[in-house]
C-alpha cells in the first residue's frame, strides 16, 4: 500500500556504491529514506560448506576469499582458532607471531586505505581515492615480496608461518613506516577540516554505544561510538600485549568520528609496525614453526576464537570431531554481516546522498557478508 | 551583394562559425587537459596513449562515441529521450553569438544591447533537455536525477542573475561590449563586486552541474544521474552541452568580472584602444586575452572537481536559498548605497581588503590535529 | 576431550581424563565459576549440563527456555552477542539425540569474558531477537543454511541464499557439489522446502555420475526436456521419493514442516 509519494529504488547490486553486490531496497519520500532494507547473498560461495570438506590447511585460501582485502587478518583468525583448538597456541614461535602480527597489521593500513579511497569517492571526493592507492600499492608489494600474491595472501599456516621474511623486506617496511605518517596527514588535509567533508559526515548514522552493542556492532563502528573496545588490548593474541599503542575512540558515534577512528587506527598501526621491526630483528632467522604433527587432526570439541580484523571481530566456531581431518562444522563471524545489519537502523530518515556514506563507513565487503 | 546584408548576415555567419569552431577546439582540448590535469593533481599520469601526450585523446573519444551502439531503452518515451541530448545543446551554442570575443566591432559576433539579459535567458532554458532525458529514460536514477537538476538549476539562477544586478548598477549598461569598456577604464569588476563575484564563480558552477554541485549526475548516488540510460553520441552530446556551458559561463565570468579581453586597469595597459591600434594583430591579441582568461576558470573548474567532495542536495538548496539570495540582495544594497554616496572608488579599497582578508584567512597555518581519545568506556 | 554420551542428558557426566587440557572440571564445579555463576544461579534449572575446553565454558541450555535464560545472561553484564551458530550433528561420531544444536557466543564487557550456551534440537528454537537485535540476522543466517525454525522471529526469510531455495546447504545431507536448483522456476519438479533432491536427474544423491552428464548443474534446469518435450523429463513431479540415502526423507519431513511454520 504506498501512499502516492513513496517510490520504491532498488539499490544495487549493480551500482557504483555498493561496494560490490550489496542491494538495498529504498523506500523513499522523495530523496529521504522512510526504509531501506539489504539484500545480500549475492556472493554466496558456501565457504563453511567447503570448509567442512577439506582438511584444516586446505582452509586457509578459502578464508582469503572471505575478506578479500584483508586476508592477512582471515588467515590470522583462521589459524589461531585450529591452534587454540589443538592447544599449541603457546608453542607457536616469537618469530612467527611477530610476523603474523606485522603481517596484520600491514593489512589492517592496507584495508583502511581502501576504506578510506572508496568512502571518499562515495562521497565525491576524487582525489583521496588515487593517494590511497598509491601507499597501497607499496603494502601490496610487501605482500608479493613476501608470499608472492597481492591480495589473495595465503600467508599463514596451522602452527607458524611459511617462510622466512625476504632479504630486504624489513628496510623496505621500515622505510615505508617512515613515510606512511606523512602521507595520513595528507589525507586528512583533504578531508578532515572540508566543510562539505564535515557536513556529508557530522551527525549522519549516529549510533549510541548502547545500540552498537545491542546491533552486535564490532570494530572502528562500535568505537566510533565512544566504546573502547579492541580484541588486541581486551583479549590479546600473538604479542600483541608487549606492543604499545593507542586504541581510538570516538565520542558521537557518527560517520564522521568513525571517519577519525580509522586515520587514527592507521596511525597506530603504523606504530606497531615500527615496534616490530627491531623485535623481530632480535628473534633467530628461520624459527617459524611449532613442532607439531603434519596432519592436522584437532581433538573433539568445539572452539570459538576471534581476532581484530579491520572491520571489526572477526571469529571462527569450530566443531571438530576429533576423528577425521576436516572440521565438522567451522563458522565463520563476519564483522561486516553483522555491522551491515544496522543499516536500516542508521539510514532510516536520511536522504539518499547519505546512504552511500553510511555504506561506506560501516566498510562492508561483500565477499565477506555473504560468504 | 548589398552592405546590409553583409553587415548582418555574412559576416555575423562568418564570425560565429569561427568562433563556434574555436570553442569546440577548446571543448576538444579540455577533456584532454581535465584529465591530465586530474591527473598530475592526483599523483597519476592521464590518457598519454594516443598521440604525443596523449593529445589526440580528444578526437579518439569522439570517434569511439560515435561508433558506439545507440541504445535505446525500450520502455522510453521515444521523441522526449532523443530531444533530451539536443536541447542542451542549442542555448550552449547560441549564445556564442553573443559574446564578444576581442575589441568591437571586428571581433564580437553581433552586438545586441540587451546582450547580458539574453544570454541570462537563453542559458536557462538548457535545463528542460536534462528535465527530459531524465524523465523520458524512464529510470528511477534518472528521474531524481533529472529532477535534482531542476531545481538545483532554477534555484541557482536566481543568485546567479542577482549577482549580475550589482555589475549592471555600477556599468549602467546590459551590452557587453559597454560592460567591459567601462572595466578598462575603471577597475575590473570582481573588486567592487568581489561579494558578487564570489555569487557568480559559485553559482556558474553550480549551474554547470560541476563539482562540489554534480548531484545531477552523482556517480556514487545516482550512477549516472539523466544520462545513466544514454550512450553512444546521445551521451556525447550531452557532455558537449556540459562543457560549452562551462566555456559560456567562463566566457561571461571573464567579461562581467574580469575585464574581457583587455588587460589593464584604470585606462592603462592594453586597453581597447591600445588593442585597436595594432591593427588586426590587436584583434587578435584581445582574443587571445580573452580565451587565455576563460582557460584559467575552465582550469579552477578541473582543480574544484579534484579538490571537493559532494554536496548532499539539502545542503545544496540551503546554500543557494540560505545564503547565496541573501547574500546577493545584500550586495544589491551595498552597492545601491555606495553609488547613491558617489562612494565608488571606495569600494575597490574594501573589495581589497575583502581579498586580503580571504587570502590571508586561507593561508593560515591549520590547527593541530586534536587526537580523538576522549574514553567513553560503556556502562556495560 | 570430551564424552561421548547424547549430550541432552541432564545428569552432569563428568568428563573422563582428557589428554591434554587442564584438569576438566566437572559440570557442577563449572556452574560455579564466578564468571556465571550468578546467571546459572538465577537459571539454575534451565541449565542441563557444563562443559568446559580451552577456557570456554559452554553451557547447555533446556530449548524450551533459551530466550529466557539468554535474558538472564543479557541482564547479567553478558550484553553483547558476539555470534550463533547452528551445527547439524546429524554424522557426528557416536551422536545420538536431538539432530541440531544452536551455539549462542555471549560476551561481557565487564568481566572481559565470552560464555557459550547452546541448546539442542530437532528444528524449532525460540528466537532471541527480542534479548538483542542483532539475533536477526544470525538467525535468519542460521536458518537459511540449517533449517532451524526460530519461533517468534520477526522475518525469518532465507538471507544468503534465494528465497525458494530448495534445500538448507549446510545440513550434512547436502552435497557439497550442490543441487539442481531449478526450484523457482520450476516447481513441478523441485518442490520447494525439504532437503536435497537428487535433481533433474531423479537419482540418490549420490548416485549421480556427473561425467555422464547426469547433473544438471547451478540452474541449468531440464528446461529443454520439460519445455520442448522432445524427451520426456527424468524426474516425475513432487511425490517421487528420494531413493533413501540414509537421513534424506527425514530430514525432508522434519523441514517441510520448519518451512510451513515459518
Amino acid at each position: 500500500m504506498f501512499d502516492v509519494h513513496e517510490m520504491e529504488v532498488n539499490f544495487g547490486p549493480q551500482h557504483p556504491s555498493t561496494h560490490g553486490v550489496l542491494r538495498v531496497l529504498l523506500k523513499i519520500d522523495g530523496e529521504r529514506i522512510i526504509e531501506a532494507k539489504p539484500v545480500i547473498g549475492y556472493l554466496h560461495r558456501g565457504t563453511e560448506k567447503l570448509f567442512e570438506h577439506m582438511a584444516y590447511p586446505q582452509c586457509i585460501p578459502h578464508t582469503d576469499r572471505m575478506d578479500y582485502v584483508a586476508s592477512a587478518t582471515n588467515n590470522l583468525g583462521f589459524v589461531e582458532t585450529v591452534e587454540k583448538l589443538m592447544g599449541v597456541t603457546k608453542q607457536i614461535p616469537r618469530r612467527a607471531q611477530i610476523l603474523r602480527v606485522i603481517l596484520s597489521e600491514l593489512q589492517r593500513i592496507s584495508s583502511h586505505l581502501l576504506w578510506l579511497a572508496t568512502h571518499a569517492i562515495d562521497i565525491g571526493a576524487m582525489t583521496p581515492f588515487f593517494y590511497c592507492f598509491r601507499e597501497r600499492e607499496q603494502i601490496l608489494d610487501f605482500f608479493e615480496a613476501y608470499c608472492g600474491a597481492r591480495l589473495t595472501l595465503n600467508c599463514m599456516r596451522i602452527g607458524g608461518m611459511p617462510e622466512d621474511v625476504p632479504a630486504g623486506w624489513l628496510e623496505d617496511i621500515e622505510a615505508f613506516c617512515d613515510k606512511f605518517d606523512a602521507a595520513v596527514d595528507e589525507y586528512e588535509s583533504l578531508l578532515t577540516t572540508n566543510r562539505i567533508w564535515k557536513r556529508r559526515t557530522v551527525g549522519i548514522g549516529v549510533l549510541s554505544p548502547e545500540e552498537a552493542i545491542e546491533w552486535g556492532i564490532t570494530g572502528p563502528p562500535l568505537r566510533g561510538s565512544g566504546v573502547e573496545w579492541d580484541l588486541r588490548r581486551a583479549q590479546p593474541y600473538e604479542i600483541y600485549p608487549e606492543l604499545d599503542f593507542e586504541v581510538p575512540v570516538g565520542k558521537n558515534g557518527d560517520t564522521y568520528d568513525r571517519y577519525l577512528v580509522r586515520m587514527e587506527e592507521m596511525r597506530q598501526s603504523n606504530r606497531i609496525l615500527k615496534q616490530c621491526i627491531p623485535l623481530i630483528r632480535e628473534t633467530p632467522a628461520g624459527d617459524l614453526k611449532a613442532k607439531i604433527s603434519k596432519v592436522i587432526r584437532p581433538p573433539e570439541g568445539e572452539v570459538y576464537h576471534s581476532i581484530e580484523s579491520p572491520k571489526g571481530e572477526l571469529g571462527y566456531y569450530i566443531v571438530s570431531d576429533g576423528k577425521t581431518q576436516n572440521a565438522y562444522r567451522c563458522h565463520v563471524r563476519p564483522p561486516s554481516f553483522v555491522n551491515l545489519q544496522a543499516l536500516p537502523a542508521m539510514a532510516r530518515g536520511h536522504l539518499v546522498s547519505d546512504l552511500v556514506a553510511l555504506i561506506g563507513t560501516i566498510d562492508i565487503v561483500l565477499g565477506e557478508v555473504d560468504r | 551583394m548589398n552592405k546590409a546584408l553583409l553587415t548582418y548576415l555574412v559576416w555575423p555567419l562568418v564570425k560565429f562559425l569561427i568562433a563556434f569552431i574555436i570553442v569546440q577546439l577548446i571543448v576538444v582540448a579540455m577533456t584532454w587537459i581535465e584529465r591530465r590535469l586530474l591527473g598530475f593533481i592526483q599523483a597519476r599520469l592521464g590518457p598519454n596513449r594516443v598521440g604525443p601526450w596523449g593529445l589526440l585523446q580528444g578526437i579518439a573519444d569522439p570517434v569511439k562515441l560515435l561508433l558506439k551502439e545507440d541504445i535505446l531503452p525500450t520502455s522510453a518515451e521515444k521523441i522526449a529521450y532523443f530531444l533530451g541530448p539536443m536541447l542542451p545543446l542549442i542555448p550552449a551554442f547560441v549564445v556564442f553569438a553573443l559574446i564578444p570575443y576581442g575589441p568591437p566591432p571586428a571581433f564580437t559576433v553581433t552586438r545586441v544591447n540587451v546582450g547580458l539579459l539574453l544570454i541570462l535567458a537563453i542559458t536557462s532554458t538548457a535545463v528542460y533537455g536534462i528535465i527530459l532525458g531524465g524523465w523520458a529514460s524512464n529510470n528511477k536514477y534518472s528521474l531524481m536525477g533529472g529532477l535534482r537538476s531542476a531545481a538545483q538549476m532554477v534555484s541557482y539562477e536566481v543568485p546567479f542573475g542577482l549577482s549580475i544586478v550589482g555589475v549592471l548598477m555600477i556599468t549602467g549598461s546590459l551590452d557587453l561590449v559597454q560592460i567591459v569598456r567601462y572595466q578598462e577604464t575603471n577597475a575590473w569588476n570582481f573588486l567592487p563586486q568581489l561579494v558578487a563575484c564570489f555569487i557568480f564563480f559559485v553559482s556558474m558552477n553550480a549551474e554547470n552541474n560541476r563539482t562540489p554541485f554534480d548531484l545531477p549526475e552523482a556517480e556514487s548516488e545516482l550512477v549516472a544521474g539523466f544520462h545513466t540510460e544514454y550512450s553512444g553520441m546521445k551521451f556525447a552530446f550531452f557532455m558537449l552541452a556540459e562543457y560549452s556551458m562551462m566555456i559560456v559561463n567562463s566566457c561571461l565570468i571573464v567579461t562581467l568580472f574580469f575585464g574581457g579581453w583587455t588587460f589593464g586597469m584604470f585606462g592603462v595597459g592594453l586597453t581597447t584602444s591600445v588593442l585597436r591600434g595594432m591593427g588586426f594583430f590587436g584583434g587578435i591579441l584581445g582574443a587571445a586575452i580573452f580565451f587565455a582568461k576563460v582557460m584559467v576558470f575552465m582550469l579552477v573548474y578541473v582543480w574544484f572537481r579534484a579538490t571537493f567532495p559532494r554536496f548532499r542536495f539539502d545542503q545544496l538548496m540551503d546554500l543557494g536559498w540560505k545564503w547565496m539570495i541573501p547574500l546577493a540582495l545584500g550586495n544589491i544594497f551595498v552597492t545601491g548605497l555606495f553609488i547613491l554616496a558617489g562612494q565608488e572608488r571606495l569600494m575597490y579599497w574594501i573589495g581589497l581588503a575583502l581579498l586580503g582578508a580571504t587570502v590571508f584567512y586561507l593561508g593560515r597555518k591549520p590547527a593541530p590535529r586534536k587526537g580523538i581519545h576522549a574514553s567513553r568506556v560503556s556502562e556495560a | 576431550m570430551s564424552e561421548t554420551t547424547p549430550p541432552s542428558t541432564p545428569p552432569p557426566s563428568a568428563a573422563p581424563a582428557a589428554p591434554t587440557a587442564p584438569p576438566v572440571r566437572g559440570a557442577d564445579e563449572i556452574k560455579r565459576d564466578p564468571l556465571v555463576a550468578a546467571a546459572v544461579a538465577r537459571a539454575a534449572d534451565a541449565v542441563l549440563d557444563a562443559r568446559e575446553l580451552v577456557g570456554e565454558i559452554t553451557l547447555f541450555i533446556d530449548t524450551a527456555r533459551i530466550a529466557d535464560v539468554c535474558r538472564t545472561f543479557k541482564d547479567d553484564g553478558f550484553v553483547y552477542l558476539v555470534d550463533l551458530a547452528g551445527v547439524d550433528y546429524s554424522k557426528f561420531p557416536n551422536h545420538t539425540g536431538p539432530r541440531f544444536s544452536v551455539a549462542y557466543t555471549l560476551y561481557s564487557f565487564r568481566r572481559n569474558a565470552r560464555v557459550r550456551l547452546r541448546v539442542w534440537t530437532d528444528g524449532d528454537v525460540p528466537s532471541v531477537t527480542a534479548v538483542w537485535k542483532t539475533a536477526n540476522w544470525h538467525e535468519r543466517e542460521t536458518f537459511d543454511m540449517l533449517g532451524i525454525n526460530f519461533t517468534g522471529h520477526p522475518n525469518l526469510e532465507r538471507i544468503l541464499m534465494w528465497d525458494g531455495f530448495n534445500g538448507h546447504p549446510l545440513r550434512k545431507d547436502f552435497p557439497i557439489r550442490g543441487i539442481d536448483t531449478g526450484a523457482r522456476i520450476y516447481p513441478e519438479v523441485f518442490p520447494e522446502g525439504g532437503g536435497p533432491k537428487a535433481g533433474s536427474t531423479g537419482k540418490p544423491v549420490n548416485d549421480v555420475n556427473l561425467y555422464k552428464g547426469e547433473w544438471k548443474a547451478y540452474g541449468s534446469s531440464p528446461a529443454a526436456q520439460i519445455g520442448g518435450g522432445a524427451k520426456p523429463a527424468p524426474p516425475k513431479p513432487a511425490p517421487k521419493p528420494v531413493a533413501a540415502p540414509a537421513p534424506a526423507p527425514v530430514a525432508a519431513a522434519a523441514d517441510d514442516d520448519a518451512e510451513e511454520e515459518a
